[in-house]
């Protein structure tokens, strides 16, 4: 503890912000989480691989796992599109589109759940046009991949946004007047540039898509084996109350979370980098 | 976790009105780019904002009030606008605290700190329910000892306040964090050697500086504490009229087929949804006016 540079410090109220800050932490945060890790270290290994290695947890998480890529890579690409066409394209109409974008976090992912589900069954809006062709939306994996989409869609757009707002137009000029077109431009000069915010932007969707319940369960139909999300099988566990299952499936997708952040964090450290040459 | 969405206060820069040739892209990639783009958001976005309220006066608006004249309809609201009332202000003096601590003064351990506040963003909602139950539930840590002093947390209000305060804790202190580092602290050291004492330092100083941030923070860490559901989903116990917050009431009714009903209590959400959307863009604006 650096204490000489605290005492120099002529603002009062340290202690008593930092002691409120760690306590409120540690009482609401840290405390209940380390129950989920210390009630997984109390199993065996064999009862602990049981519990999260098991075929229909096994399927679970390949439905997670490949349901938010798809969703986080759909998100990454439409992401890049929205956020240029709202930097580069002034429009009538923008600021409306603009704040449109964080619906998706505005809304209670339950509503977005059984909106999504009336418009994807089979009487939907646009459920009925996609079934006389054998797609079914609703209840199947597509469904979740949908939800997944639409509860992922502003990260990329908001994380892009400030970096292209940024991007300084001497790169360009400099690009068009070496002779280069404007596909050349994009390709070569302002994606390599975009590269660290698009990739965070895609880190983030991906790690809300893969703890995400509300949204997914109600459009899922939560089929055994089929189109069940790794969340909705630790709410399963606690129903049937093994707490031990539950909790051993928490700890994995804990696991993951945190690695993801850790890498979401280097990620960001890298564009800031990046950006100051 | 969504710190770079949260604190995106100073992303509305107004686009610059005359581009330079070099980025001029011709009428038709700008033309084409921006149809995909809109129609991509329409199919995304408006069309399940539209279809809740399609679905909520599918029978007309009788059938729609009719929604709100249950006294669980309105018990669910009242819980919710209940636990907003607590984890909000809640959240609000923490996000201060942590803001003032982090920003105004130097110890070791700090970003440390900074990544452990955004904790609550990475963790699944599911989850953030579970360690209550783990902590509180029957068979939890405290489970007996509050058994025999006869204290409900789980599948009681307590419990919803407290899964509802663990998603929403990132919100305001993410804001403030910021906002409050790059406006560093001389103003503070000028009020303080003028004689003021800390609070006065604090409310006629700080707070009138962070004020938007603080009030966007709190329009975003209200707009999830009122929708939030899949953490209190696992606390609640689902008792009719008793721990059902609105999210949770909208489950149950679709459940049983209630379609209108379901959606009508939805459409209330939505509006919120609306609502939130509308003063976060208005903070925005003004926030970048008086900073500019």
């Amino acid at each position: 503890m650096s204490t000489a540079r605290i005492s120099r410090s002529v603002l009062p109220g340290f202690g008593l912000s930092l002691g409120f800050t760690l306590a409120y932490l540690g009482l609401i945060v840290l405390v209940p989480l380390s129950a989920a890790f210390l009630k997984t270290a109390g199993m065996s290994w064999h009862d602990f691989t049981d519990a999260v290695a098991s075929p229909r947890v096994l399927a679970s998480y390949r439905l997670s796992f490949g349901a938010s890529l798809a969703a986080g890579l759909v998100n990454a690409f439409f992401g890049l599109l929205v956020a240029w066409v709202l930097v580069r394209y002034p429009f009538p109409g923008r600021r409306v589109v603009d704040a449109l974008v964080d619906l998706p976090f505005a809304l209670p992912t339950a509503v977005a759940g059984i909106a999504l589900t009336a418009i994807y069954s089979k009487n939907g809006w646009v459920g009925q046009w996609l079934e006389p062709h054998g797609i079914k939306v609703a209840f199947t994996e597509i469904g979740v991949f949908v939800a997944l989409t639409f509860i992922g869609l502003p990260f990329v757009v908001r994380t892009l946004q400030p970096v292209l707002e940024e991007l300084e137009p001497e790169i360009e000029e400099a690009s068009a007047s070496l002779g280069a077109n404007r596909w050349q431009t994009m390709s070569r000069v302002i994606l390599p540039e975009l590269l660290p915010a698009l990739l965070t932007g895609f880190a983030l969707a991906f790690a809300r898509a893969l703890g995400e319940y509300g949204s997914v369960v109600f459009i899922s139909g939560n089929m055994p084996m089929r189109t069940e999300i790794t969340p909705l099988l630790i709410i399963t566990k606690l129903e049937q109350y093994d707490y031990r299952g539950a909790t051993a499936i928490a700890v994995v997708l804990l696991i993951v979370s945190f690695v993801m952040l850790l890498l979401i964090n280097l990620l960001q450290k890298w564009s800031r980098r990046f950006h100051r040459i | 976790m969504a710190s770079a969405v949260a604190s995106s206060l100073s992303v509305h820069a107004a686009p610059k009105s005359t581009m330079p040739l070099a980025r001029h892209d011709p009428a038709w990639v700008r033309w084409s780019l921006t149809t995909a783009a809109l129609l991509f958001l329409a199919f995304f976005v408006l069309l399940p904002l539209a279809a809740v309220f399609t679905e909520a006066f599918r029978r007309g608006i009788g059938a729609y009030l009719l929604a709100f004249r249950d006294p669980d309809a309105i018990a669910s609201i009242k819980l919710t606008l209940l636990t907003a009332a607590i984890a909000v202000p809640a959240n609000l003096v923490f996000g201060i605290a942590a803001a003032w601590s982090i920003t105004k003064f130097n110890f070791r351990g700090k970003s440390l700190l900074t990544t452990l506040i955004d904790l609550p963003f990475a963790v699944s909602p599911v989850i953030s329910g579970l360690v209550y139950v783990l902590v509180f539930g029957l068979q939890g840590w405290l489970g007996s000892w509050l058994q025999a002093h006869d204290i409900k947390i789980i599948f009681a209000v307590p419990g919803i306040v407290l899964a509802t305060t663990f998603v929403t804790f990132p919100f305001v202190a993410r804001e403030l964090i910021p906002l409050m580092q790059s406006q560093g602290a001389d103003e503070e050291y000028a009020a303080i050697t003028l004689g003021a004492n800390g609070w006065q330092t604090f409310w006629r100083v700080t707070l009138p500086n962070i004020k938007w941030g603080l009030l966007y923070g709190v329009i975003l860490c209200n707009a999830r504490a009122m929708g939030e559901f899949g953490a209190v989903s696992v606390v609640s116990g689902h008792i009719r009229g008793e721990t059902n917050t609105m999210p949770l009431h909208v489950e149950i009714l679709y459940n049983e087929y209630n379609l209108v009903s379901a959606f009508a209590v939805a459409s209330l959400l939505a509006l919120l949804a609306i609502i939130t959307l509308v003063l976060k863009s208005l903070v925005e604006w003004r926030y970048a006016k008086s900073g500019s």
